[in-house]
């Protein structure tokens, strides 16, 4: 893990019109390795994952203040375009969403929007690569022209990462990937995001401690709206600073 | 008392209870579904029972001399000569051949009310004209009966009834039966009621000009009202301002939609016709009028079908960096294209039944050609029905019956063509 920083955000605010989700939060996220997000339910994490690829701005009312840096960058700036920014900044969401196509139209979605191969044999190659990536390829080579979502939610979640990679991001936002998943899909998926990791900046917002606890190098802990602790994970689950932080890992709030 | 609160009297009591009104529930709700079907059933059946028989009609099978001095010398013949030459007489030698002893005038006429004189002198012109060669030749002709003999070997007249409170007299009856003992009268399909247009003579009547003029104002009315219906409902759902604005026009969309459709003709009339100076009695006209009538529906059930696709795949697409538009799109609308197709094909059908804005434009006239463009008067098929009902013989009243069959037919394929569209495609997300 490399001590360079993918993301600086200063003084994070996001409101749904009077209410404030997120009360001015400062954080670092490193350029490699997994992030994670914790804290009870409502406490902000979705909405500040949403602001670093501006999904925010999608939903009606949501107004954003404050600085995210992304390599020194500023993604608010009214200059930057929202739909180049997602293309550096893959998102996964927490229930499996891949479009009612082929497996194969669903990762040639991207690539085809963004006109990043020029022949068709170039575009097979990516969908392979990015299907290779996201461990998914053995199971469903010979059958790419089957519908994306007849496959089980294991293997979708997997086909929507491998659509998000195929346009080669940077990074890649997880909010709550597993939580429709049994364990078994839960342990493959957590085994893809150890090995993305080495390639990508990931962000994952989870509410299983023992999950944050096996994939994430950094954890961060929030609270109704604040960033109340932020440090390297085996830290955070082992001797925390803070009460609130020591509570909920211990499950004695959730 | 140890007994569990859930085991004691007076919960059992409340569970019969429960129990009775879920059963009266259910009463009501078959009742009323019984209902529904026994009326509709009752309405079809009556239908069927007035309608059916005019499917077939009678048809009398004559010699006819295509004696020269009925027409033009050969020198003079061309089509208008040839259309107008005296196929009355021919047709008239034709019938009293069968009857060598009929002599006087009276019963002449009286014979020649057997056969409907139209449909027969139409027949000849039409061979004639085709083939002028038959002249002076001896030729074999089919034609319609009158409706009076018509009516009365379908058993509709009763011949038992006294002569003087039927229109058709023993004698004739006597001709008519001596014809049959022969073999001159059939009953076939009645073809003319699908392929004639309209007519004085029930006969000779048929829906074409009417189904040729629906089909016109279908399909003008598709052509206007589906892409700016579902182009304004996207608008609206996807790219409009959240703003007062919107929800005044989505108000006035759904006013529109309850509108009563007279209306619309009383704005086509006094817009299309009156300011833009299109004529009456035109299924242009008529399809424009219409394609307003649907346009809310459409508008309606395109944003309902918008609303049904799941955010989600909006949200992917987006979370890939496709542009607002191209979510839009690419994965909206595609997956509501069900519900849209659906939605506009039910609001054909509404287009289809519709009479009363018709009514206001002019589109109740007595049309006895089959329309060829969209400006040539026509009527539409709820209307010819509307206008053969409202002639009390049974002739018309078993015509307006089996054109109100077949117009029931096409709606409800319409109708089963929407449910197979969305069961089909829906099947393929
Ligand atoms: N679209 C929205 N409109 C209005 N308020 C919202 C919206 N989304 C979230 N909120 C509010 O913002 C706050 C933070 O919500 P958020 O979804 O970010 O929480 P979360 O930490 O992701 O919760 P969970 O763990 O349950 O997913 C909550 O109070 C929520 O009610
Ligand atoms: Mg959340």
């Amino acid at each position: 893990m490399t001590d360079k920083i993918k993301f600086k955000c200063r003084n994070v605010r996001v409101q749904y019109g009077d209410l404030e989700a997120l009360h001015g939060i400062d954080i670092d996220i490193a350029d490699r390795g997994v992030t994670a997000f914790i804290g009870p339910s409502g406490c902000g994490k979705s909405t500040f994952l949403r602001a670093f690829n501006r999904m925010n701005e999608t939903i009606g009312g949501a107004k954003f203040s404050g600085q995210i840096l992304m390599d020194g960058e500023d993604i608010y700036d009214p200059s930057l375009d929202p739909v180049l920014l997602r293309a550096r900044v893959g998102m996964v969401f927490q229930k499996p969403n891949p479009f009612p196509k082929s497996i194969y139209d669903n990762v040639a979605y991207g690539p085809r929007i963004h006109g990043l191969t020029e022949t068709q044999a170039e575009l097979d190659s990516l969908v392979e690569k990015s299907l290779r990536r996201a461990g998914l390829w053995e199971e469903v080579k010979d059958r790419l022209t089957e519908q994306g979502t007849d496959l089980s939610g294991g293997q979708q979640q997997r086909l929507v990462i491998a659509r998000a990679i195929a346009i080669s991001p940077e990074v890649i936002l997880m909010d709550e990937p597993a939580s429709a998943l049994d364990p078994i899909a839960t342990a493959r998926l957590e085994a893809l995001i150890e090995e993305l990791k080495t390639r990508y900046c990931i962000i994952i917002v989870t509410h299983s401690m023992a999950q944050a606890a096996r994939v994430s190098d950094k954890t961060a802990f929030f609270y109704e709206g604040d960033l109340i602790e932020y440090d390297d994970t085996e830290k955070i689950f082992t001797n925390p600073d803070n009460q609130r932080t020591q509570d909920y890992i211990t499950g004695r709030t959730g | 008392m140890n007994v569990s609160q859930h085991m004691s009297d007076k919960a059992r009591k409340h569970l019969k209870s429960r129990y009775a009104k879920e059963r009266r529930f259910r009463f009501y709700g078959l009742s009323a579904v019984l209902f529904a079907i026994a009326s509709l059933g009752w309405l079809l059946l009556s239908l069927f029972a007035t309608g059916l028989t005019a499917f077939q009609e009678h048809y009398v099978t004559l010699e006819a001399e295509m004696t020269v001095s009925a027409f033009a010398p050969p020198d003079q013949r061309s089509v208008e000569t040839l259309r107008i030459a005296d196929y009355k007489s021919i047709v008239e030698n034709a019938i009293e051949a069968k009857f060598p002893d009929v002599r006087t005038a009276g019963e002449k006429d009286l014979l020649f009310a057997l056969i409907s004189e139209s449909g027969a002198t139409d027949h000849l012109r039409k061979r004639v004209v085709r083939n002028p060669d038959i002249i002076g030749s001896k030729i074999v002709m089919t034609v319609p009966t009158s409706d009076q003999v018509d009516q009365l070997l379908k058993g509709h007249i009763d011949r038992n009834v006294p002569e003087a409170r039927r229109q058709i007299s023993d004698q004739q009856i006597l001709w008519l039966d001596d014809l049959r003992a022969r073999g001159a009268i059939k009953k076939k399909f009645n073809s003319i009621l699908f392929f004639n247009p309209d007519s004085r003579d029930p006969e000779l009547a048929g829906i074409a000009s009417a189904a040729v003029g629906s089909v016109m104002i279908v399909i003008i009315a598709f052509i206007l009202a589906l892409p700016i219906g579902v182009g304004a409902a996207i608008y609206l759902d996807e790219f409009a301002p959240r703003n007062r604005l919107r929800d005044w026009v989505e108000i006035n969309i759904n006013n529109l939609a309850a509108v009563p459709s007279i209306i619309f003709g009383l704005l086509g009339l006094a817009v299309f016709i009156n300011i833009f100076g299109f004529q009456r009695s035109i299924p242009l006209v008529g399809g424009m009028v219409l394609a307003l009538r649907a346009f809310p529906t459409i508008v309606i059930a395109t944003r309902a079908a918008l609303r049904s696709v799941s955010p989600a795949m909006v949200d992917g697409a987006l979370s890939l960096g496709a542009s607002h538009v191209q979510a839009v799109f690419q994965q909206k609308v595609p997956q509501a294209m069900p519900g849209i197709l659906t939605g506009s094909i039910v609001s054909m059908a509404l287009v289809l039944g519709e009479t009363a804005p018709l009514l206001m434009i002019g589109m109740v006239a007595f049309v006895t050609e089959i329309p060829t463009t969209v400006t040539d008067p026509a009527t539409a098929l709820p209307v010819q029905i509307f206008l053969w009902s409202e002639s009390p013989e049974r002739a018309w009243s078993e015509r307006t019956a089996a054109a109100i069959l077949i117009l029931l037919a096409i709606l409800m394929t319409m109708n089963a063509l929407a449910i197979w569209l969305r069961s089909r495609l829906g099947k393929r997300r």
